[in-house]
């Protein structure tokens, strides 16, 4: 009997948990060093993050926000940086085959904070909005980095002119 | 009377919660197995022509066996919330040539290269470029209307 109901739970539940982690936003672990200092200062502990879903349904970033998106060169992965250029933004790239880029329609530039330690638009070039899956707005684990991200662009790293 | 309303709100609620339930299973089915597309616009003629409904299925795609000559949905490169139906004519490492370009280009890593059946009327990879698999969203698998049309791909 109880094997019943467990089950009819889980048929239940397990769709309405599903849609709300693809609606809302989840929590997930954050790898690598390619965010410091933002995230993960010291190598060794690693953040959680909360990736707002929600936040992103009309693709609708700002620069300086950081986000979570699949990776344009293996779309099994998904890689968390900082959106620096717009579409229409002129970008003065770190080592990209151009020396200033203008960030196509329906794209965005993104770079890591840890400038030289990250695989970014300085590698693979822009990348279209439509790859963007959800927005890092705070990090929630370990309890003594509770804090919101900010949203900000690198001093250094901001576009050479602005669209809009 | 006082029974009536709390049975009434009861009810009510009871009522939302399939709702919800049911919208819920709804958009798991539609999002990890598959859903039903409308195409429009005449890119892919003569196989598909505007007002044929597509089924499709997200299986595929999310476990990478997307193959050549595979018709797919995926996001526009150039605006996210416009999806195009395409074939699948390179995979990463293909070699394509371009007939406006006249030069050959190698399909990179993780991108694949569609085009359209109708390649007078189509906006492609050949305008935008190889495109990143993390766009495509389904593979077509059969064609359910019009009803005499009804053909597996």
């Amino acid at each position: 009997m109880w094997v019943k109901t467990v089950f009819k739970s889980l048929v239940l539940g397990l769709p309405i948990g599903i849609t709300f982690l693809d609606t809302v936003g989840y929590v997930a672990r954050v790898e690598g060093i390619s965010m410091q200092p933002a995230l993960n200062p010291e190598s060794a502990d690693t953040d959680y993050v909360f990736l707002s879903r929600w936040s992103v349904r009309d693709y609708d970033i700002k620069r300086g926000d950081v986000i979570s998106l699949i990776s344009p060169k293996d779309p099994g992965l998904k890689i968390i940086k900082r959106v620096v250029g717009l579409q229409g933004d002129v970008v003065n790239t770190l080592g990209y085959k151009n020396q200033y880029v203008k960030v196509p329609e329906g794209h965005c530039w993104v770079e890591g904070d840890h400038t030289g330690h990250t695989l970014d638009s300085n590698s693979f070039g822009p990348v279209s909005l439509g790859l963007i899956t959800a927005r890092a707005v705070c990090i929630v684990w370990p309890p003594k980095r509770w804090q919101s991200l900010e949203t900000k662009v690198p001093e250094t790293r901001r576009p050479i002119s602005m669209a809009l | 009377m006082k029974m009536t309303v709390s049975k009434g709100i009861g009810g009510l609620v009871s009522f939302a919660g399939y709702v919800l339930q049911y919208a819920c299973i709804t958009h798991c089915a539609f999002e990890y197995i598959g859903d039903f597309v409308m195409c429009s616009g005449p890119s892919m003629e003569p196989t598909l022509e505007s007002d044929h409904i597509l089924l499709t299925e997200h299986i595929t795609p999310r476990l990478q066996r997307l193959r050549r000559g595979d018709i797919v949905i995926a996001k526009s490169p150039t605006n996210p919330r416009q999806n195009i139906c395409k074939r699948i004519t390179g995979l990463p490492g293909d070699k394509i040539r371009t007939s406006f370009t006249r030069r050959s280009q190698i399909v990179p890593r993780g991108h694949v290269w569609l085009e359209g059946d109708n390649s007078s009327n189509s906006a492609d990879s050949r305008v935008f470029g190889p495109v990143p698999m993390g766009l495509i969203r389904s593979r077509a698998i059969l064609r359910v209307w019009p009803v005499h049309k009804i053909d597996p791909f």
